[in-house]
């Protein structure tokens, strides 16, 4: 079974399939490296081996027979903001550090249905805010290539995991770049799908209007691949899309030859890192190559994005995060003495600095007097960025760019700067106010080894055109290919296919 | 000095008679166990969202179209944000800047002002809150979320009253309304009908005054107590030089008082913006020309026709339109009394006449014992069928039973003497209350009478009218009471001239 346990997802499946290994096999070995890798990299919040055990068991049973669904025993974990039936789920945060979901998220419904095995819940900053993945109740999550510096957030240890090879897949959420920005730097593809494609039922609201469930792996197949499990209406989401199925991995093949690609100037400013710009450069040079041609576009009021974001979100999360109140479920803290004694003390207990500073700031922008000023103003300059998009795809089919303006960070470089932290998701939170789909693929790594994200962008819908994009691109590159070493960061992994 | 007036608007929430929550699955049921009917979204678990019940949406259009409003083609469903226990997600979800309905009117009569119309301002769509318990645990509260996302419709008016009397006679006009357009039980016991008052007074021709809302008047007594309290307290408030506060207050029904509850200042900020959650309320054409086409005729228009078709008086149309329980009851009897074969005048073209009689046996009789039992008409233990078939045998038809026997009849068939269509037939044939309609069997009691009564005829014959009742009556004992009078009346006025 050598390489089958490191495979990528599509890889797995079929090894499954051609029974190369037995599903059980490839879990007791997925188990193995999570809890070698745990130390290093803080990836996991909860491990279920029972389980993923039992899961595995029921796997093989159904390849025995051969009706099984397409990825059937292919392990998978779940950001822990998403719900999971009878596992902790505690969205990084002391405040539902003890909380049992009674229920599966639709995401992770679909993901069951198509055979797939959950490992555990993966790390993630504190009700998914944060860029860093530093604000885990948990602990801070490290990153595969160099365990001084961060993955990213706020879906850090799910990126972690994919990136150290311990699941093929792993699903994640992204509300301004939650997603695409720690793939970007783990060096692995995630993707953010259209609003309303993944239903939003079971995710933990953070920013309902810009929470995305998507989902991180190695190579656009493999995302398409999940997509597939994951996408589809549910009538518990209102803003879920009620629109056909479609195989997202259809397009895989198709030749770029045509391809036009917009170019923003906004997005090759100055305050990039000139690593991320020489690679960004050498990806498109690449995709030249492919027959693709590169058009200039402006998105004029995409530099409002950041200031945009920072009041929507906000109010969104400080609504959103009321029912944390001690009553019915969550922390509660252990002395008070009425009723607003134990509102304050229980939220100032169970919610940390950053989730605090969230509400405060959502608070402030939805108050009486400074509605208008902030939240109607931010979204009627969210439409102003939606109508630059759509005029752009007049002239091109993808908008291409960094991820995010930099590599990865070191751990601690700016958690005393929020304003700094914030700026780590430029690039990515437009496509969040817009709800177009986004992904990052990787595309090279700086001078210190740490990897480079390529954002590419599309209109509505066209998650099956950005997969074919990033996986002709991986058909000519091997950046996808590399993977972190673990030694003398990670501590030792035990080898592929031991057992 | 201008005379005081009183100025008056009401908020009323209306509970929607939906068998299931306004974003959830769980039942609206009143009265189960505690906590036994909130589903994951109601007690607001992690990662559930609200899912708007169209049951709910299709009730305020039915009643926007009752008050001839608007329905508002878009409308937002808003977050009003405050922390309370009984309040699972920390808001409320609500409409706030555009409602799905907006303006209409409600017509009534107002003692001092004859009849006016109260505008309304708007109708919206929200969610109930829990409850709070807090006699039951000692040193704490239970929260019971049952009622938690229980559809409600806020209607507010315009400050438009002038009187506790005009306000009450609104609420209870709009408490008609709801009904008769099947949106809310309007139990208010339950709490399925509950009204806030906004008072305020001034001088006649200045600007409004400070107002002070009264909240959970759940009965129309206590409305009118609340008003009037209300109105004392800020007229002699001011009249001592002092001024009225905006605020919350309550109304105490032990004591008839009302109490500060809060003032302005201590008023939140609910920070109202949109819901994310859920997309704008669209509502299109043809679901209104829908549910148009699916509304009872309204009380008022119903009314016109009964005084045109029936020539009723005004009182005896506003009787059978209290609500449309008995208005339907009226209709049908009315049907299945011209539906009865071989029943004189009863078909159509004797609307005016079966209509006086009918309306007569419903508001009167069946009124006296639906009085009596303390019921409403739509628990009368007699159908529209069985009512027909009793006023069938009346005078005015086959003549079959006096008026006093058909009441009898009636009282019988309501304690359950006899059952099924024909149980009218059934208890006058069990009781033999049938009338003696045979001119030759009521001409030998009459021959009897003259005979045994030499004295009395001698009198009739000398013009003296009351010996005549005299022996009407005699002729009536003689057959027990079950002559036709007329015909007795008839044959022996022949016999005795």
């Amino acid at each position: 079974m050598t390489g089958i346990v490191t495979g990528t997802l599509a890889q797995v499946a079929a090894a499954l399939r051609a029974k190369q290994l037995s599903s059980v096999e490839l879990t007791r070995a997925v188990l193995a490296r999570v809890d070698a890798a745990q130390g290093a990299l803080n990836a996991f919040v909860t491990v279920d081996a029972e389980g993923a055990l039992a899961q595995a068991r029921a796997a093989d049973a159904a390849l025995a027979k051969g009706n099984a669904p397409p990825l059937t025993g292919v392990p998978i974990a779940h950001k822990d903001v998403i719900m999971t039936a009878g596992l902790k789920t505690t969205c990084g945060s002391r405040m539902l550090s003890n909380f049992t979901a009674p229920y599966d998220a639709f995401v992770v419904e679909g993901l069951r249905k198509a055979g797939t095995v959950l490992i555990g819940k993966t790390n993630m900053d504190e009700f998914a805010m944060g860029s860093s993945n530093e604000t885990s109740y948990f602990g801070a999550v490290k990153n595969p290539w160099n365990t001084e510096y961060v993955p990213g957030g706020s879906s850090g240890g799910s990126a972690a995991a994919v990136s150290a090879r311990l699941v093929p897949g792993a699903t994640g959420t992204d509300t301004g770049g939650s997603i695409r920005q720690p793939a970007s730097l783990t060096g692995i593809c995630g993707l953010k799908p259209t609003y309303g494609v993944c239903s939003r039922y079971g995710l933990i609201a953070f920013a309902s209007s810009l929470d995305t469930p998507g989902m991180f792996a190695r190579t656009a197949e493999d995302c398409g691949l999940m997509l597939n499990a994951m996408a589809g209406h549910d009538a518990r989401d209102s803003t879920s899309l009620d629109r056909a199925g479609e195989d997202y991995t259809r397009e895989l093949p198709g030749s770029l030859k045509g391809l036009r690609i917009g170019l923003p100037a906004e997005y090759f400013g100055s305050g990039i890192d000139s690593d991320v710009a020489a690679a960004i450069d050498a990806a498109l040079a690449e995709f030249r190559r492919l027959g693709a041609t590169t058009v200039d576009i402006a998105l004029p009021n995409v530099n409002l994005s950041v200031p945009v974001y920072y009041v929507i979100a906000p109010a969104e999360a400080s609504s959103n995060l009321s029912r944390f109140d001690g009553v019915r479920y969550g922390h509660r803290a252990e002395k008070y003495t009425d009723l607003m004694d134990m509102y304050k003390k229980s939220r100032a207990e169970g919610f940390g600095a950053e989730v605090k500073r969230r509400i405060l700031v959502g608070t402030y922008v939805l108050s009486h007097g400074y509605y208008d000023a902030y939240y109607l103003k931010a979204q009627q300059v969210r439409r102003l960025i939606a109508g630059d998009f759509q005029r752009a795809y007049e002239k091109c089919d993808v908008i291409m760019g960094p991820t995010a303006p930099s590599p990865a960070f070191k751990i601690g470089a700016k958690t005393d700067d929020p304003v700094q932290m914030y700026l780590n998701d430029i690039f990515t939170i437009a496509g969040n106010l817009t709800g177009a789909p986004a992904m990052s693929i990787p595309c090279g790594f700086d001078k210190c080894g740490l990897p480079i994200g390529l954002q590419v962008q599309g209109n509505y819908f066209s998650e099956a055109k950005l997969l074919n994009v990033a996986h002709q691109y991986q058909q000519v590159t091997d950046w996808h290919k590399r993977a972190p070493t673990l030694a003398g960061n990670a501590g030792s992994l035990p080898p592929e296919g031991a057992k | 000095m201008a005379a005081w007036e009183v100025v008056i608007g009401l908020e009323t929430h209306a509970q929607l008679s939906t068998a299931a929550k306004i974003f959830s699955g769980a039942s609206t049921a009143f009265g189960a166990a505690p906590n036994t009917q909130a589903a994951a979204v109601d007690i607001a678990l992690p990662g559930v969202l609200p899912v708007l019940n169209r049951g709910a949406v299709e009730r305020a259009i039915r009643f926007g179209l009752a008050v001839g409003a608007t329905i508002n083609r878009r409308s937002v469903f808003a977050r009003k944000n405050y922390f309370y226990p009984d309040l699972p997600k920390g808001y409320q979800i609500s409409q706030y800047e555009i409602p799905v309905v907006s303006g209409g009117g409600v017509d009534i009569v107002s003692p001092t002002r004859g009849p006016i119309r109260i505008a309304l301002t708007r109708a919206h769509l929200e969610e109930d809150a829990g409850k709070s318990l807090h006699e039951d645990f000692h040193g704490m509260t239970g929260i019971d979320l049952n009622r938690a996302g229980t559809p409600l419709l806020e209607i507010v008016t315009e400050p438009d009253m002038r009187s506790s009397d005009e306000a009450v006679a609104y609420a209870k006009q709009l408490h008609a309304l709801v009904q008769w357009v099947d949106i809310c039980d309007g139990n208010m016991q339950e709490g399925s009908f509950r009204c806030d008052a906004n008072v305020s007074v001034r001088r006649e021709g200045a600007p409004l005054g400070t107002r002070c809302e009264i909240k959970n008047l759940n009965s129309f007594r206590f409305m009118q107590e609340a008003i009037e309290f209300e109105v004392r307290r800020q007229i002699a408030l001011i009249e001592d030089g002092g001024r009225v506060v905006q605020e919350t207050r309550l109304y105490d029904p032990d004591m008839h008082e009302t109490r500060s509850m809060r003032s302005k200042e201590d008023a939140q900020d609910y920070r109202y913006f949109p819901d994310p959650d859920l997309p704008p309320l669209v509502i299109a054409e043809d679901w209104i020309a829908r549910v148009r086409s699916g509304m009872p005729e309204l009380p008022e228009a119903l009314r016109e026709r009964f005084a045109e078709q029936y020539l009723l008086y005004p009182e005896g149309c506003a009787a059978l339109t209290a609500n449309r329980a008995t208005a339907e009851y009226f209709a049908q009897t009315m049907k299945e009394l011209a539906g009865i074969p071989g029943v004189p005048y009863a078909s159509q073209g004797h609307d005016a006449t079966n209509g006086k009689s009918v309306a007569n046996w419903v508001i009167n009789e069946i009124g006296a014992l639906l009085n009596n039992h303390q019921t409403d008409i739509a628990h009368s233990p007699i159908s529209p069928r069985q009512l027909a078939q009793l006023i069938a045998h009346t005078d005015r038809f086959k003549g079959t039973v006096s008026h006093k026997s058909a009441k009898d009849v009636l009282t019988a068939m309501w304690a359950g003497e006899a059952k099924g269509d024909n149980a009218a037939d059934a208890i006058i044939a069990a009781r033999g209350l049938a009338q003696i309609s045979d001119s030759g069997a009521i001409g030998k009691i009459v021959d009897d009478v003259i005979a045994a009564n030499a004295a009395i005829v001698a009198e009739v014959k000398a013009g003296k009218e009351k010996a005549f009742n005299s022996l009407v009556g005699k002729v009536m004992a003689a057959s027990k009471g079950k002559a036709n009078p007329a015909q007795v009346n008839a044959i022996l006025k022949s016999k005795l001239t």
